[in-house]
């Protein structure tokens, strides 16, 4: 199995940065999940793909566009129609998730090794969020456990809250180094500490 | 400009991708129409108002969708997924093929 290497390496300082003074408003993580997998339902098949990926994560998925749930060790979430992505932080969920999703309910894409996953947390990680993407991170519109599909300036990503004050963003690898860049930036302002 | 994706809830059009009119019928790929196919390649309504056309939530879910829009407001009157909409009816292949301009010779 090849040795994975983390791209944010080169740009990862841990420690406090930024507007610090009074606090870190937001702490970064990277969480480098072993395992993130894409599960996809055929049109109609939704309810026993999502009964699938219970059986093997013990993840109940709530129905509904975006609707998902996160144990700390695994999480899950709808992102599209028909479309979960499902993140276990060892390794293996890929085999485990083809061993239990029949070809004639859907697929199973391994994209463990095509994204980067990093945890934004603290009482101003939807202040620093908002500066970045175009939705609504409010509570009542992002709930717990809720995903979103969305970008920033054509660099694609897939969000979850995954607590009240904490969201586990999905992004392409190739792009992981740029994007955690200019988060810094972003969090600069409220100050940040890197775990 | 908003788009409420079906899915995803209202969005900016940023995350879109514009995929053209949603009004032209396709002929029958067997068909020879050469009229047909013109229209179908260079012909446009072009309308002052509610407008049918295709877009893909490109930065999002990826589905594509049929938008009703007004081209003078951007007024969006209606969303819907593509998948779910009926789409303009194929036309029948004519009987008897077009023949080809006098202009046009052929090789020898």
């Amino acid at each position: 199995m090849a040795e994975r290497e983390s791209p944010l390496v080169p740009v990862y300082r841990p420690g406090s940065h930024g507007n610090f003074a009074a606090g870190a408003g937001v702490r970064l993580l990277e969480t480098r999940p072993g395992s993130i997998v894409q599960a996809a339902a055929w049109p109609g098949e939704e309810r026993r793909l999502a009964a699938a990926i219970a059986a093997v994560t013990g993840l109940a998925l709530p129905e509904g566009p975006g609707a998902g749930a996160a144990d700390g060790r695994r999480a899950a979430f709808g992102f599209a129609p028909g479309r979960v992505l499902v993140v276990d932080q060892q390794d293996g969920l890929a085999a485990m998730l083809s061993g239990a999703i029949a070809s004639d309910i859907g697929t199973v894409t391994d994209l463990s090794h095509g994204r980067t996953a990093i945890r934004i947390s603290g009482d101003k990680a939807e202040w620093v969020l908002s500066k970045l993407f175009a939705i609504d991170f409010a509570p009542a519109a992002f709930p717990s456990g809720a995903g979103r599909a969305t970008l920033h300036h054509d660099v694609s990503a897939l969000i979850q809250r995954t607590g009240e004050r904490q969201f586990d963003l999905y992004v392409f690898r190739s792009f992981a180094r740029s994007f955690w860049t200019m988060l810094c930036h972003a969090a600069a302002e409220v100050g940040y500490e890197v775990a | 400009m908003l788009i409420a994706c079906p899915y995803c809830g209202p969005r900016d059009v940023a995350e879109f991708t514009y995929q053209g009119d949603a009004n032209r019928p396709r002929p029958d790929p067997a068909s020879t129409d050469l009229d047909a196919w013109n229209d179908y390649v260079y012909q446009r309504a072009n309308p002052a108002g509610p407008h049918r056309e295709y877009w893909q939530h490109s930065g999002g879910c990826r589905s594509h969708l049929l938008v009703t829009r007004n081209t003078l407001t951007h007024e969006i009157a209606g969303v819907a997924f593509v998948r779910s909409a009926p789409v303009p009816a194929t036309k029948p292949a004519p009987a008897a093929p077009r023949k080809r301009p006098a202009s046009r010779k052929a090789k020898p």
